[in-house]
């Protein structure tokens, strides 16, 4: 007898995965429907880490509330603070200098390599592979290295600053970065011959949590998560911000939108991300790596939207501004949040061991969704 | 030369003059006991810092290192924690199923101890079906399993228990087919004899293919059986947090993990002695220079050293490999490994009926 999906009948198997679960990586509830093992409805429950950072911003200036929003998508803080500098920039029309443009752009690929590295292997982890999430970390300290020597912290940087950044690069950096281009080289071909080449993990990925294209846009993917059902989204591509324009790099697309597909496009996108890293270390410009800015920031009556592209996809920032030296409002479109949606789609029928395998490719950073 | 059997000889003689006979025989039995439950928990000890170590290896870390010199008593301090911790009973569960089931676990790892021979003339129970027996008892462990998962009045608990029902029924049928190939070979169920039959060469050279088969698909089918990684299912954290044992603490987790890392012993022990010569030394046709150096080895060496050589491949294989899903583990055991060890079997038979074998 084949039961409906997406129903919950008298003696099917309600679990609760989540809060508190290691599976989720953070405090994401699941109520998941099963009939045996195969799932016929996944509920997100969400607000167990809402810290209504939104709010938080409106009573801060425009100097202050961007510090805050590292602590949304933690892994992707540099372009957290990336949107809202441009954002408060596009406000108050500040120009920002060619040398902060080439340095946030460094930053920001370094964010979504170091990103991408922890995916890969908290997902392998998942997977019941352990080994990965260890040679990820050694790759991921290089970078964190790297920032702490820049920006003075590991994990949120809170580096960028209307106008520019905060301030100006280490004296290694180029050196370091070259160093970290080379060992990446060198240890990316492991990362296939340990993961993506294995025929079990192919076989837990291939085919598993189908999203369509349709699917993709009409639950709002973005990020990986579309580009892996062939959607372009690539917000680096479509709107340029900064010196994206300028540098040469492609836009990863994989049509066949199961789990395996999303985890080639992080893997490729790594890749494109150190191309362009190279492209810009050896061309760094002189000058300011900040402009001029009044010490009180006044955005004019209106409203402005910037979106950038982090590394789980589309972060778009909204302020409402009434003239005041704060926000009136501010709404973050986060990525994690409309990747989430489509879960519940992408997981009924298959088998609860798929779950995490889906859970994994959707990248998902709890404080992301909540907020 | 030095061995286990001079030293048991030597108590036997002993306690036959000092005691009248049945005295004697009921002494010995203790000692037996007691030897049993030693090696149980020195087993656990040195197999948990050995899997901690090896991972640590692997991944690129160092492991252990604080307590004791290279961080080795630290499996001792782990288990002063788990002896001092509070073993909780969840109110809703069923309580005497629920802690009778560590100590099935830990019976079923004792009783596949007694006829496995760790040096020549060294095995607790010298008894005829010994393979029989081996496989007979391993099957009582999914019950533990089965009791824990379904006591603990857990979700979680009970999809690891009853995936781990699956699993074990199913891949018991591989493991029993390639411990008969050598069976087969042998022409005998009792070890001894089968370690015997190994005197002018192992079972995996003499065997040909069909005894490397065997052997690799009964390095699969106890893997499985044991519910290490790839095949951990029944414990799949990711998904089921710590399946069956997920409401299980302090001594009575402690329990089912001695008895994991004692079930990898004694399956990598059967698998040296069906396979490997148990406490065959390695010997090289005509080279009788280096046989007789050989010979110098004592078996018991011989013995641990294949056997921890298999637990290392054991634990290699847990910490390189993800997760199998449940249809593919299922898949893996009744369409690819349970039609090889068939054919696989046939083909031993009339080897072993042309006379093939060295």
């Amino acid at each position: 007898m084949v039961e409906e999906l997406g129903t919950t009948t008298e003696g099917d198997l309600i679990i609760n995965v989540g809060p508190q679960h290691p599976a989720t990586h953070g405090v994401l509830h699941l109520v998941i429907t099963l009939n045996g093992e195969t799932i016929k409805k996944v509920e997100p429950h969400l607000g167990y880490i809402h810290r209504s950072i939104e709010k938080m911003c409106e009573s801060l200036t425009y100097r202050q509330f961007i510090y805050v929003t590292s602590r949304m998508d933690y892994l992707s803080a540099h372009i957290n603070n990336h949107a809202c500098a441009l954002c408060v920039e596009k406000g108050m029309q500040i120009e920002v200098p060619e040398r902060a443009q080439v340095i946030r752009v460094l930053m920001d690929e370094l964010t979504r390599i170091a990103s991408h590295e922890l995916w890969w292997g908290a997902m392998a982890m998942d997977l019941g592979a352990f080994t990965p999430f260890f040679h990820a970390f050694r790759e991921r300290e290089t970078i964190n290295d790297i920032m702490e020597e820049t920006c003075g912290a590991r994990l949120t940087m809170n580096y960028m600053v209307p106008g520019g950044v905060m301030a100006d690069l280490h004296p290694d950096f180029q050196k370091r970065v070259k160093a970290f281009i080379s060992l990446y080289r060198s240890k990316i071909k492991e990362y296939d011959e340990m993961l993506t080449g294995n025929i079990i993990f192919q076989n837990r990925m291939k085919g598993v949590g189908y999203l369509s294209p349709e699917d993709a846009i009409s639950y709002g993917c973005s990020g990986p998560a579309a580009r892996g059902s062939g959607v372009s989204c690539d917000i680096r591509k479509l709107y340029p911000y900064e010196v994206y324009n300028k540098v040469q790099f492609e836009e990863v697309l994989e049509t066949a939108g199961d789990s395996f597909a999303r985890y080639m496009v992080r893997i490729r996108e790594m890749n494109q991300s150190v191309s362009i890293i190279e492209q810009l270390i050896d061309n760094i410009p002189e000058g300011d790596y900040q402009a001029k800015t009044k010490a009180v920031l006044k955005l004019p009556k209106g409203e402005f939207y910037t979106r950038v592209e982090t590394a789980r996809g589309e972060l778009g920032v909204y302020i409402v501004s009434e003239g005041a030296t704060t926000p009136y409002r501010i709404k973050f479109r986060s990525p994690g949040f409309s990747n989430l949606s489509a879960l519940d789609h992408m997981a009924r029928g298959s088998k609860l061991g798929d779950l995490v395998a889906m859970m994994g490719t959707l990248d998902l950073v709890i404080p992301d969704i909540d907020r | 030369m030095w061995s286990f059997s001079k030293i048991a000889n030597l108590i036997h003689e002993w306690l036959n003059q000092t005691f009248n006979p049945t005295l004697a025989t009921i002494i010995e039995m203790v000692i037996v006991g007691i030897a049993v439950i030693g090696l149980f928990a020195v087993l656990g000890l040195v197999l948990v810092i050995m899997e901690r170590k090896v991972s640590a290896w692997i991944q690129i870390r160092l492991g252990p290192n604080r307590v004791g010199p290279k961080g080795m008593l630290q499996s001792l301090a782990d288990t002063l924690k788990l002896l001092v911790k509070e073993a909780m009973t969840p109110s809703g569960s069923d309580k005497f199923l629920f802690n009778l089931a560590p100590y099935i676990a830990m019976m079923v790892a004792m009783l596949l101890m007694a006829p496995i021979a760790f040096a020549s003339n060294f095995q607790m129970w010298d008894l005829n079906i010994g393979v029989l027996y081996v496989s007979a008892v391993s099957s009582i462990s999914v019950i533990s399993i089965l009791i824990a998962g379904w006591a603990s009045n857990n979700k979680y608990s009970l999809m690891g228990a009853m995936r781990s029902g699956a699993q074990i029924v199913s891949y018991e049928l591989s493991a029993g087919l390639s411990i008969l190939a050598v069976v087969v070979l042998t022409g005998s169920l009792n070890i001894n004899d089968i370690i015997q039959s190994q005197a002018n060469g192992w079972w995996i050279f003499k065997g040909h293919i069909p005894a490397i088969i065997a052997f690799i698909v009964f390095i699969t089918a106890v893997t499985a059986e044991t519910n290490r990684a790839p095949f951990d299912l029944a414990e799949a954290e990711s998904e089921l947090t710590a399946g069956f044992h997920t409401e299980y603490s302090g001594m009575k987790f402690a329990l089912f993990f001695l008895a994991e890392y004692v079930n990898v012993f004694i399956v990598c022990a059967i698998g040296a002695t069906l396979f490997l010569g148990g406490w065959m030394p390695f010997h090289v046709g005509n080279w009788q220079g280096f046989n007789h150096v050989m010979d110098y080895i004592p078996g018991s060496v011989w013995f641990f050293g294949k056997t921890f050589f298999l637990i290392f491949v054991i634990m290699w294989f847990r910490w390189t490999f993800p997760r199998l899903r449940i249809d593919q583990l299922l898949n893996l055991e009744w369409k690819y490994l349970l039609p090889i060890s068939m054919f696989n079997i046939l083909l031993v038979t009339a080897m072993a009926i042309l006379g093939w074998h060295f």
